[in-house]
């Protein structure tokens, strides 16, 4: 297991850390997923954790097997977003889908947040959109039992609601933030997003000093486009969370830059807020690495290790603000590689002891 | 009979256009007409209903909750003093009760006129899951398949994004609107997405139609195939196969979230957008938000036999209901694009110029535009442009 591991992660480090790949030693680890609270896993050789990282895209079938394992190990991840490929039939799942439901990530964590340097038709946006990630229409439960007339199953259930609200006040309340709204459709599917709202009542009414109000997600969408900043922290089902999120990544300056956290009981697992594949700029040095940064700089807070998250998440910024070194997406015409260099500088005139160039 | 019918036809079409000139003069001498929605026509397309008296029409007037009354009630005003021949027969539907007969009642005027101009019945949370949402019966008794809402940068509106010019054809019958759900084990609920491939060939038949007509060149499906594989799979595939018979329009598919995010932040790439109910409803709402907000934009439900126009976002707007603020554009609009369902072209064209120059000119904006204006003086302000243009009308 040793072995496998280190071989298998610098190259796997690679696409993050880019020319830099320092060595890692690997590291063995406990099997954390039997406590009750997630505790970051034990560095047992000098102070270094393994995370694994899933490159996304091109990975087979034996994936979920190799990251079950890995992963089960380890706790954490990073990863990039894995095609679903329409030319398979459909009893071929969404891989992204699998890892979240298998693993019970029942919790994605989107902090949408104007940036200084970057410019867009909103200013002070800071909205939080906690989605639900496991169950709603994203189930997967499809039949065709007359031929020509589908039927794709919405699944709403009172102990994932329960979870999902409660996970949502509680964030709230750690951040200080005064405001949770569900979204929801509860006119049409009375039954199904009436019991999503009925439980984040419940949850709400625990929580005296927050604000709850509920929207429904056409007004929240059209709410969006004209008027963000009124929103604070929002809860919904997966995939109003979907939509909605999309939504606030792209006004506050599009994909590349927001990060996104998959949290679970037991496991974590970072990736980009939108969580696209990409494909038309692969390997064009075009992308921009913020948002796979930035999910990284959570990974680090998730793995308490909050100053290099600090100096790394400084590092984007002064990027972004003062060098302005934009990539296509925000307009500029700096290469993905010029981007992460100007980080690196960075990183280095901060101080801290780092790695030769 | 067929001459005598065929030559009250005659009279139907033409008397519209006559209405003017002739006056009341010509009447269309009653027979037990057969019923045009009975015929079967050739062409599938709408026939406007049999206009009885005098050459105008009936059309049902349902006002609904909120907003809706006030608006209508300011249609009928600009009607009466524009001198449309359009008389409304009102139909009030109680949101507050249990009982199915005033939807029903109303359904059956709409079956009578054939055209219904409605404001949005409220779905009152505190009525049991099983009274279903009124706008929802009505659309699936009547099969009202088709929800078109065209959305355009107007001039005089002040807004972050400019030359948006986007239709979106929604599926209006089936998807996730289907109200039907079910609780098999206490704290799980099922909610049923049905896609049939008979609806969604019928909606991917009628945007590349309408695109054909309106001469747009791009129609652009949107679904969720990467997660709802049967479900938008089909409705995909059926896109798919209507497109291969339009050679002459470009198809192509998108995903809804990355569709979202493309029009908060370049809405000029889309033409045409065709999609299944729920993303059709998220989708709209953006686009209406996007060109000035729910005030602005109307929408219309198509049939095979019956249209009803309303408000593209369906909005009650209890909150401003009865103060004299909500913006009057959209169901003025929406009746103008009533019109042109029966064919009234004229009146439709002096009643949108007026809103335009209102609007674009003048700039009377009520307060969802950023302007101090009432509801009642925009509306004065356009029935004095419609009068300035020459137009027979009745007294201000």
């Amino acid at each position: 297991m040793t072995a496998r591991a280190l071989r298998s992660l610098p190259r796997a480090l690679k696409p993050v850390f880019s020319n830099r790949c320092p060595q890692v030693f690997a590291v063995r680890k406990c099997h954390q997923a039997k406590q009750p609270t997630y505790t970051p896993p034990p560095a047992k050789y000098g102070g270094r954790h393994t995370v694994t990282l899933i490159p996304g895209d091109g990975i087979g079938p034996e994936l979920s097997g190799y990251v079950r394992e890995l992963f089960r190990r380890n706790g954490v991840a990073l990863k990039g977003n894995i095609e679903t490929n329409h030319n398979l039939p459909s009893s071929h799942k969404s891989r992204n889908n699998l890892l979240r439901t298998t693993l019970d990530l029942y919790a994605n964590v989107i902090h949408c947040q104007s940036l200084p340097g970057v410019r867009t038709r909103h200013s002070n946006v800071d909205i939080m959109i906690i989605r639900e990630n496991t169950e709603g229409e994203y189930s997967s439960l499809e039949h065709e039992n007359v031929p020509g007339v589908v039927e794709c199953l919405k699944i709403i259930t009172r102990s994932k609601s329960l979870r999902i609200a409660d996970y949502a006040f509680k964030t709230a309340r750690e951040k200080g933030r005064s405001r949770v709204t569900a979204v929801h459709k509860a006119n049409i599917m009375k039954l199904g997003d009436g019991l999503f709202l009925e439980c984040c009542k419940e949850v709400a009414s625990g929580y005296p000093e927050i604000s709850f109000d509920s929207m429904i997600v056409d007004n929240t969408t059209m709410q969006l486009v004209s008027r963000p900043q009124q929103f604070d922290v929002m809860v919904m089902p997966n995939l109003y969370g979907n939509v909605v999120s999309n939504v606030c990544a792209g006004l506050v300056g599009g994909p590349g830059l927001v990060p996104g956290a998959n949290y679970g009981k037991d496991y974590a697992v970072f990736e980009t807020g939108t969580r696209n594949t990409g494909k038309s700029i692969a390997n064009c040095n075009k992308a921009n690495p913020t948002a796979m940064l930035l999910a990284s700089c959570l990974l680090l807070d998730h793995l308490k290790l909050h100053a290099y998250a600090h100096i790394i998440r400084s590092a984007i910024l002064s990027t972004l603000t003062e060098a302005q070194l934009h990539t296509a997406d925000l307009g500029g015409h700096s290469s993905t590689s010029d981007v992460v260099q100007s980080i690196m500088d960075a990183v280095q005139s901060a101080g801290p002891r780092t790695l030769s160039m | 009979m067929a001459a005598h019918s065929s030559l009250l036809s005659v009279f139907k079409i033409i008397n519209p256009r006559w209405n003017g000139r002739l006056g009341n003069t010509v009447k269309v001498f009653g027979t037990t007409c057969t019923s045009h929605r009975n015929k079967t026509s050739l062409t599938r397309e709408n026939i406007p209903p049999p206009a009885k008296y005098g050459g105008r029409h009936t059309v049902t007037l349902i006002p609904g909750d909120g907003i809706g009354p006030e608006l209508l009630s300011h249609v009928r005003e600009v009607f009466r003093f524009s001198c449309v021949p359009v008389d409304f027969e009102v139909v009030q539907v109680n949101s507050a009760t249990e009982a199915e007969d005033d939807i029903m009642n109303a359904i059956t005027a709409i079956r009578r006129n054939g055209v219904a101009l409605k404001g949005n019945i409220e779905t009152k949370h505190t009525l049991p899951p099983s009274v279903k949402s009124r706008n929802n019966v009505l659309r699936t008794t009547l099969d009202l398949y088709a929800n078109v809402m065209h959305c355009q940068s107007l001039p005089g509106v002040q807004t972050r994004h400019q030359n948006i010019d986007i239709m979106i054809i929604r599926e209006n019958t089936e998807g996730e609107y289907s109200s039907l759900e079910h609780e098999s084990v206490s704290g799980v609920v099922e909610s049923l997405k049905i896609i049939t491939r008979n609806n969604s060939l019928r909606i991917a038949d009628y945007a590349f139609r309408l695109a054909r007509e309106k001469g747009r060149r791009r129609v652009t499906a949107v679904h969720k195939a990467n997660i709802m594989k049967l479900g938008d799979g089909l409705f995909l595939q059926c896109c798919k196969e209507v497109a291969s018979g339009y050679p002459d329009i470009i198809f192509d598919s998108m995903i809804v979230d990355n569709t979202t995010m493309q029009l908060v932040s370049k809405p000029q790439q889309f033409d045409v957008m065709v999609m299944p109910n729920l993303y059709g409803n998220v989708v709209s709402n953006v686009c209406a938000g996007l060109v000035g907000g729910p005030g602005l934009v109307p929408g219309a439900n198509y049939g095979q036999d019956y249209a009803v126009f309303e408000t593209a976002t369906r909005n009650t707007g209890k909150s401003i209901a009865g103060k004299n603020l909500a913006n009057p554009t959209a169901m003025l609009l929406a009746s103008c694009m009533m019109l042109d369902h029966l064919k009234l072209y004229e009146y439709a064209s002096s009643i949108r110029n007026a809103v335009s120059i209102t609007m674009n000119e003048t700039r009377l904006h009520t307060a969802d535009l950023g302007g101090q204006g009432t509801t009642s003086e925009v509306v004065q302000s356009i029935m004095r442009v419609i009068q300035s243009k020459g137009q027979l009308t009745s007294e201000l």
